[in-house]
């Protein structure tokens, strides 16, 4: 049959033609170019816009960065070497670098700060990462302790005694648990507020008389720069999240009582301004604690800066729960699981993981929000580029300590949505 | 067997029951709840009630009828230094509202766009919106506020470098608008026939004004009879009427007929002295709060938008193209609607932020309400713990009045599930 075909007609091709190489316009840079670029007027007006602005930008700030000076003694000193030409005058970082990590810490101490960072890392490996030995969480359950005394300085006794709280709750929940199960819950939260309340301080004191272990204490008022920044941003984070937690389930409550309370715990706190909180702390606390007492700024600011976050995230992880199909509570409920079963195996596992975006927003809303701070009178970085400019020798220099606060601001906030999704993905189960 | 269970065993109440009978539980423990909170509000205004009567102070508020005896650089409603701390708080809200509102505009101008242009198909659009985006939402809005405002009165020329042969700053747009390092100054509307104030007693609203806003809604609303009306002979016929001349006429005829008859005409700025006179003199602390917030908030708009948009399946798209909807149409009827469903709720939480936010205004003295109120009211008055709560309560309404006028927005959008 495909005989007689062959040969009724002119020619068949029994060869294949060697395959020819697209057009230039459809290959390589070029149709890159096109698809992406100029795939049609709207777009490539846009192009251009975008190339020229980017042009602009770079004619701008290219040369002052290039002309950069970094080894000068005041902004004078910088515009004589620059001799007229624009040029950034990167010297004051150089200069001031020290002061506006950590604020006015004494010189002799930054050791101190330093370790208490390499240590918070080596604390949060095994909560980040699930490669690292899980032995390693009880080194990260005393790190508080160890960066206060870090940080502050003075008797080593003081958080020593202050963590003796816990085991003084595990003693008290093993003694009374041989009465009644109940009863050891009591015991275990009652037993460590007394022993906060009036052991530590006596304790502490006692020992530090008989054996002087410490390092020179270091006040609140000389803390400042990122390390501020850090220790105030860090502390919230931590806190703020079981403490969010506790806050979604308490709005989800069928408890009308509890549920009120949370709710409006919440909506008040969302409804104001941080700095109205701020300046609450600052001013209003006195007002509110037994005539007397005054404790300290930045533990102010750190309990307001985290019941703030708190709502937040408590609206976050409400999301989360309202999102688990309803088939998940009705299981765990057949399991016959109690509530906090229930809640602890099964709903918050997954909420949590359905919110881990939203949390780690929250968190880096929660650092940014550090910046407040220097509306009271504390010295973050933006507080310390003030103090710099106050300077005779630096009065007049903007545009380089932003960049230089802005691009640590940028590298923690952007380091941190990163591991958002690296967690994202790690945490992922289904299959798509 | 069912019979065994018919009649409960009649035990007598023991006090165990209030904690492991699931009946009594949780009445159990919101009665400690309410105890514990009850004893901690009671602590906390007991040690205030000392506190204060330690300081010898009392807890009222008619310090606000008293004479403020500060000026305020910038005033919506008329305000001298004579008039008393609540003005002076009235005037700071005005300043607040202004400034949310028109943070609120553009921030939703500048997210819609960088939202929808992170997703162009053009490489480098998309990679200048996702820097921008990076940009904005990885640092903190303090210091964008104070960047923005350093560029104004830093970079800017000076008001007399606009003098002379040799000026070395030029006005832009025609002559009609000067950026300096004192302000912007813009052209001002003018009325040559005005039709004076109204007098509320409170403040004063020019007539003119109301005027205006009226013929527009009342244009709105005309307009939107004729395009229901078109649809309905659309419906009936088959044939959709001509509209968009009729539309055209509506909108803008009256208005600017309107105009006309007031006499509208622009006051333009003009270097006289040492400093610009005429025209609408924007301080440098509203044009660096304004922006900075705009520009930030846009941020995570363009980032809600994005979501929204890839929120809508692809199968949407398709499916319209199916019924043979062209483009336009399936945008505006398909993908908007459902997209918008996701990006408003998350779009209320920003304006809520933008509003709070603008407290941040004491960076730059933005007068606004925590200038006047929790700023020099306080200061001058000791009022700590008045202006506080004032302050506070009224920051709480403004949250709870946008949040609920979004929210009846947002359910009349949203989806109806069962």
């Amino acid at each position: 049959m495909s005989d007689t075909h062959a040969h009724s007609v002119a020619y068949v091709r029994d060869t294949m033609l060697p395959q020819k190489a697209p057009p230039v316009t459809e290959a390589g840079v070029v149709k890159w170019l096109r698809e992406n670029l100029f795939s049609g007027p709207l777009n490539t007006i846009l192009t251009i816009l975008s190339i020229l602005s980017v042009w602009w930008i770079v004619s701008h700030i290219g040369p002052w960065f290039m002309n950069s000076v970094w080894n000068a003694g005041s902004l004078a000193e910088c515009r004589e070497i620059l001799g007229g030409v624009s040029g950034a005058c990167f010297a004051v970082i150089k200069d001031r670098w020290h002061q506006l990590l950590y604020g006015f810490y004494p010189n002799w101490g930054y050791w101190r700060p330093n370790l208490a960072l390499v240590l918070m890392l080596v604390a949060l490996a095994p909560l980040l990462f699930s490669g690292v030995p899980r032995k390693m969480l009880w080194f990260s359950a005393a790190y508080p302790a160890v960066a206060y005394w870090l940080l502050w300085g003075g008797t080593i006794w003081f958080p020593i005694v202050a963590l003796a709280g816990f085991a003084v709750a595990l003693l008290a929940y093993r003694v009374v648990g041989k009465v009644s199960a109940l009863a050891a819950m009591v015991a275990a939260v009652v037993a460590p507020v007394l022993w906060w309340m009036f052991a530590t301080g006596p304790v502490s004191a006692a020992l530090s008389s008989a054996m002087p272990i410490g390092i020179a204490p270091i006040r609140s008022d000389q803390f400042g720069g990122f390390m501020l920044s850090i220790i105030i941003g860090v502390t919230g984070i931590v806190l703020s999240l079981p403490l969010g937690i506790l806050l979604a389930l308490g709005r989800k409550s069928d408890m009308f009582l509890i549920k009120t309370l949370s709710v409006g715990f919440i909506e008040f706190i969302r409804g104001v301004p941080l700095i109205t909180l701020l300046f609450t702390a600052s001013l209003l606390l006195n007002y509110f604690l037994p005539p007397g007492s005054n404790f300290d700024i930045i533990l102010r600011v750190i309990i307001m800066v985290t019941l703030f976050a708190a709502a937040y995230m408590a609206e976050v992880i409400r999301g989360g729960l309202a999102a688990l199909p309803r088939g998940q509570y009705e299981a765990a409920d057949s399991l016959g699981l109690d509530y906090w079963k229930a809640m602890r195996l099964i709903i918050l596992p997954q909420a949590l993981k359905i919110s881990i975006p939203g949390i780690v927003n929250t968190f880096i809303g929660l650092f940014k929000d550090t910046t407040l701070v220097v509306f009271i009178g504390l010295l973050d970085p933006i507080g310390l580029s003030n103090a710099i400019r106050a300077d005779t020798n630096w009065n007049g220099i903007y545009w380089e300590l932003f960049l230089f606060i802005g691009a640590l601001f940028f590298i923690f906030c952007f380091g941190m949505s990163r591991y958002s999704m690296y967690l994202e993905r790690r945490l992922k189960t289904d299959h798509r | 067997m069912a019979t065994v269970y018919d009649v409960p065993p009649k035990d007598a109440f023991r006090l165990s029951m209030l904690l492991y009978d699931t009946r009594y539980r949780s009445l159990t423990i919101q009665v400690i709840f309410l105890f514990l909170f009850m004893a901690a509000a009671a602590w906390l205004i007991d040690n205030t009630i000392q506190n204060l009567r330690g300081l010898g102070k009392d807890f009222n508020f008619g310090f606000l009828s008293v004479r403020a005896g500060y000026d305020i650089n910038q005033r919506l409603i008329e305000y001298t230094n004579d008039s008393t701390h609540a003005r002076a708080l009235l005037v700071g809200l005005l300043n607040t509202l202004l400034l949310a509102v028109m943070s609120c505009a553009l921030a939703t101008v500048i997210g819609v766009f960088a939202g929808v242009l992170r997703l162009s198909k053009n490489w480098i659009v998309a990679r200048l919106m996702t820097v921008y985006v990076e940009a904005f939402r990885n640092v903190p809005l303090l210091l964008w506020i104070i960047v923005i405002f350093a560029i104004m009165t830093e970079s800017m020329p000076a008001p007399n470098a606009f003098r002379g042969e040799n000026a070395t700053a030029t006005m832009y747009m025609w002559d009609s608008v000067a950026i300096t390092n004192r302000g912007v100054y813009v052209p001002e509307p003018l009325f040559s026939r005005s039709l004076g104030d109204l007098d509320l007693g409170l403040f004063k609203v020019s007539l003119d004004l109301m005027a205006i806003i009226a013929v527009i809604v009342a244009g709105v609303y005309a307009n939107r009879r004729l395009l229901r009306q078109a649809e309905r002979i659309q419906n009936e016929t088959g044939i959709r009427p001509t509209t968009w001349w009729k539309s055209i006429l509506i909108l803008f005829a009256p208005l600017l007929a309107l105009l006309v008859a007031l006499g509208f005409h622009l006051g333009y700025p003009e270097l006289r002295g040492f400093n610009f006179q005429g025209g609408t003199h924007m301080r440098n602390s509203l044009i660096a709060m304004w922006i900075a917030l705009s520009v930030y908030t846009g941020a995570f708009i363009a980032e809600n938008v994005r979501a929204g948009i890839l929120a809508v399946s692809r199968g949407q798209t398709e499916a319209a193209f199916a019924l043979g909807m062209r483009p336009g149409m399936t945008m505006n009827l398909v993908i908007l609607p459902q997209a918008l469903r996701v990006i408003i709720p998350p779009l209320i939480s920003q304006y809520l932020n933008v509003t709070k936010n603008t407290s941040l205004a004491i960076a730059v003295g933005y007068m606004d309400m925590r200038s006047t109120l929790g700023g020099i009211t306080l200061n001058q008055t000791g009022r700590e713990l008045e202006a506080m709560l004032l302050m506070m309560l009224i920051y709480l309404v403004l949250s709870l009045l946008i949040s609920g006028v979004m929210n009846i927005y947002n359910n009349s959008v949203r989806l109806k599930e069962r």
